[in-house]
């Protein structure tokens, strides 16, 4: 038989997360601790499906007028008008202008990948490969994956991250946008920073938006933590809100798996707001050619659940309950660290951990420190020293803190 | 980097923060109607009492009516009892629904499926799997760019393969004279296909003549095929669906494995399951070996994850409850068998209909074709009086999806199609 086709196809590294992920669940000590993937836990450490999501589950269920039939190409349309609405608020002028599209797609990637994607076949001219997309430093290693696959050659990173200082290079970031080409293509986090809790302030946005103006820059938001942030929907939206209300044109690719607790449903939505609704129509039009070629249309379970929430005034009530108490016990799990790392008197600063917000925490570890946590303390994180706040519980709280101030104190 | 004067950047549309100012998107075209779409949307507009929707490619019952399967909501209600949690599923999908989906495409006593030399993914029901695959070979299949459809194919396939950085090329099928399938010019041309090119094939119920090779065709076909060494994308949407026998619909695909052609393999669960909207699909590669199905898995995965990171989990776990459950599966292949009958039994009743109409003409292609299209025949003129005089929907091509006649309603279609025809 002659030799396959595929013979020359090279064992591809596995993506970190989920190796580490992988590596947490074959280990046997009884100590181990899982603070690498983003998703929530609960105190017990186990996931948990919000109470509104099994509620509308069973509502779902008993309907006998619902069926498995094909959703529209561009999705669910109370959970597209739904989640757009969410993402820009009740008043929006955009909204009330008929402004605003939405595409559903399969969670925030794929709402990054359809943006992505149309943006390279009609953005800056036509099947322009060539404008600058930049990504901030560091980033969700995804975003560059995503817009290379979509086609654009040239990524590039803005600073972000100011790891002596732990905080925000304001000034690095700025100094990029000057220097970025006119009309290159920024992807921001609308808030909680991943991979490091960092944001902008209010001030700090509007500074950012100035430069981004002038520059003729586009902002493509990446929002997959409205709400699970600061526990607030609108005040995680307000970045985003404050550019729609500066007149730009941009993108916001939405997540529910987070904030909805919808994972493994492939919640998202791509909102798209335009100067006029022509234009939103045009580009909802082109959208769908490129949807078609990709999954077609979307999966229908996931969206129900959310589009029947936020339509339902004393669900989508309960819905921001439960989104709060994930976000609180996220807000406890940082001050509970922090106060037992000062305690403990562990060398360096940390009221970065309370500073920070959303799902993950920077800890400033660097790669010997944090191999000395996963190798000799079976506690596993990121090699950027990324931590998820969810993987903490009341119970492994000082076991984590121990540890970090061994490694610190033991590995330089 | 971006080479843009002033004067472009005013032409392309430019942000200034103002009304009035050109937008980004000026210059962006509108895109074009879906065609299908299209039809339904006529339908819907339609006040007519006795029209019919034969555009759009989903099951109805006999009452016209979207049909759910009683062992989908089974399994549904044994899901929702098991109180499972949402957490994201691997990127290639969930392990029972995959291994599953292999083990009904191949036969559980495939050699290739029993010593592992297989990979598979979930992927985004037929449309999902097909892009991974053709993702995959625009990366990993060096050979050609050449991917080969049958004339004519499913309207989506020549996207699809087109955003994937693939180029389309044709060869012979459908025989508008017969209405059946031209053998020996789809063997003139396969027989003349470069070298390792791509060739896809429909392994049942062709879409959308619904003109399938019969097993000696097939035979003959694979012959060809490893002579020419083409690398062989198999699209499978509708096994159990077509015939009513999952193995018997399931035939090409294993006939080909078996005589040591190592194809892909794209399923959907859309219309054998009925789950549509669920997305329930999956991507297959046949392997020399099970290293080699390992290093390619690890491929598609880095496809997948910058494309929505890890597929849903609904429609996988439906379909992976039933095919699990011994007697969800039986119930299944009685249901999915009931779909296909009644399909059979609308083409039967269309043909004596149009003899009792007193029809001329040779209608024995409806009966011939398999699965849930037809090609009529008609041509657009024909396919035009049958919209606007008899509220008839179809699209342009003569193609009816078979599923929406009924009992009901096929003594109507025969007379319409009998007086623009005669």
């Amino acid at each position: 038989m002659a030799a396959s086709i595929f013979a020359a196809v090279p064992h591809s590294p596995p993506v970190a997360v989920f190796k580490l992920t992988a590596d947490f669940r074959e280990d046997s000590d009884s100590r181990k601790v899982n603070l690498g993937v983003g998703a929530y836990r609960t105190d017990e450490g186990q996931p948990w499906v919000l109470p509104v999501v099994k509620k509308v589950e069973q509502i779902i269920a008993n309907d006998n007028s619902l069926n498995h039939e094909y959703l529209p190409i561009l999705g669910l349309p109370e959970f597209r008008a739904n989640a757009s609405r969410i993402a820009l608020g009740d008043d929006s002028p955009a909204i009330k202008e008929k402004r605003v599209g939405s595409v559903q797609c399969l969670g925030g990637t794929g709402a990054l990948r359809i943006g992505a994607d149309f943006l390279r076949r009609w953005y800056n001219g036509n099947n322009n490969t060539a404008t600058p997309v930049y990504v901030s430093t560091p980033t969700w290693e995804n975003h560059n994956s995503v817009f290379m696959e979509a086609g654009f050659k040239d990524i590039r990173t803005y600073h972000y991250w100011d790891a002596a200082k732990r905080g925000l290079d304001l000034q690095g970031l700025l100094n990029d946008m000057e220097q970025a080409p006119e009309f290159s293509i920024f992807i921001l986090h609308a808030c909680a920073h991943n991979p490091t809790g960092t944001d902008p302030t209010p001030e700090q946005w509007k500074q950012i938006a100035a430069v981004m103006k002038r520059r003729s820059l586009f902002p493509f938001f990446d929002s997959a933590y409205q709400g699970f942030a600061s526990g607030s929907l609108d005040k995680d939206a307000w970045a985003v809100r404050y550019f729609v209300s500066e007149g730009f044109e941009l993108f916001c690719a939405q997540s529910f798996s987070k904030n909805f607790g919808l994972y493994n449903e492939r919640v998202g939505n791509l909102t798209v707001v335009g100067k006029d609704a022509d234009n939103v129509q045009r580009v909802l039009s082109q959208m769908e050619k490129i949807v078609r070629t990709t999954w077609s249309n979307p999966p229908s379970q996931g969206a129900r659940i959310v589009a029947t929430t936020l339509a339902s005034p004393q669900l989508f009530d309960e819905w921001k309950g439960n989104v709060k108490t994930m976000a609180d016990r996220v807000l406890l799990m940082r001050s509970e660290l922090r106060s037992r790392l000062e305690a403990l008197g562990t060398p360096g600063t940390w009221n970065h951990i309370t500073e920070q917000i959303g799902m993950f925490s920077f800890t400033g570890l660097n790669p010997k420190q944090v191999e000395y946590m996963v190798k000799e303390k079976h506690i596993y994180l990121m090699a950027s020293g990324r931590i998820n706040m969810c993987g903490l519980t009341t119970k492994n709280l000082d076991y984590v803190a121990k540890s970090i101030h061994e490694a610190v104190t033991k590995i330089q | 980097m971006c080479a843009r004067s002033a004067e472009t950047s005013r032409v392309l549309g430019c942000i200034t923060g103002s009304a009035g100012i050109s937008s980004w998107w000026s210059h962006v075209e509108m895109g074009p109607p879906d065609p299908i779409l299209g039809v339904t949307e006529a339908y819907k507009r339609d006040t007519n009492s006795k029209k019919m929707n034969l555009g759009v490619g989903a099951y109805r019952d006999d009452n016209g009516k979207p049909y759910v399967l009683n062992c989908v909501r089974k399994a549904e209600a044994m899901i929702a009892s098991k109180k499972m949690d949402k957490e994201y599923l691997p990127i290639g999908g969930l392990a029972d629904f995959t291994r599953a989906s292999a083990e009904l495409a191949l036969g559980e006593n495939s050699e290739a499926f029993k010593s592992g030399r297989y990979v598979t993914v979930q992927g985004i029901s037929g449309t999902g799997s097909l892009r991974i695959g053709a993702n995959f070979l625009q990366r990993f299949f060096k050979a050609s760019r050449d991917v080969y459809l049958p004339k004519p194919s499913w309207g989506n396939h020549t996207p699809i393969f087109r955003d994937a950085g693939m180029q389309l090329q044709a060869y012979r099928y459908y025989d508008p004279k017969t209405c059946s399938l031209d053998f020996s010019g789809a063997m003139d041309d396969i027989s003349k296909i470069p070298e390792k090119s791509i060739i896809l094939l429909h392994a049942c119920a062709h879409n959308p003549t619904g003109v399938d090779p019969r097993q000696e065709q097939w035979k003959e076909l694979a012959a060809t095929v490893k002579k020419r060494n083409l690398l062989v994308y198999f699209d499978m949407a509708y096994q159990g669906f077509a015939s009513g026998d999952i193995n018997r619909d399931a035939w090409a695909v294993r006939y080909f494995i078996e005589q040591g052609i190592n194809i892909v393999l794209s399923q959907s669960f859309a219309k054998n399951m009925g789950l549509y909207g669920e997305r329930a699909g999956a991507f297959t590669v046949i392997c020399s070996d099970p290293d080699e199905a390992k290093r390619v898995e690890s491929q598609l995965k880095i496809l997948i994850r910058p494309m929505y990171s890890n597929p849903p989990v609904n429609g996988a776990r439906i379909a992976s409850m039933i095919l699990n459950t011994p007697d969800l599966r039986k119930e299944w292949l009685t249901e999915v068998k009931g779909m296909a009958d009644r399909i059979i039994s609308m083409r039967t009743q269309l043909v004596s209909n149009l003899k009792k109409e007193g029809s001329s003409h040779n209608w024995q292609h409806i009966t011939d074709q398999i699965g849930m299209f037809c090609f009529t025949g008609l041509k657009p003129e024909q396919v035009e009086r049958l919209i606007k005089e008899f509220s008839v929907y179809m699209t342009k091509d003569g193609r009816i999806s078979v599923a929406g006649v009924t009992s009901g309603n096929v003594g109507y279609l025969a007379h319409a199609i009998h007086q623009v025809t005669k």
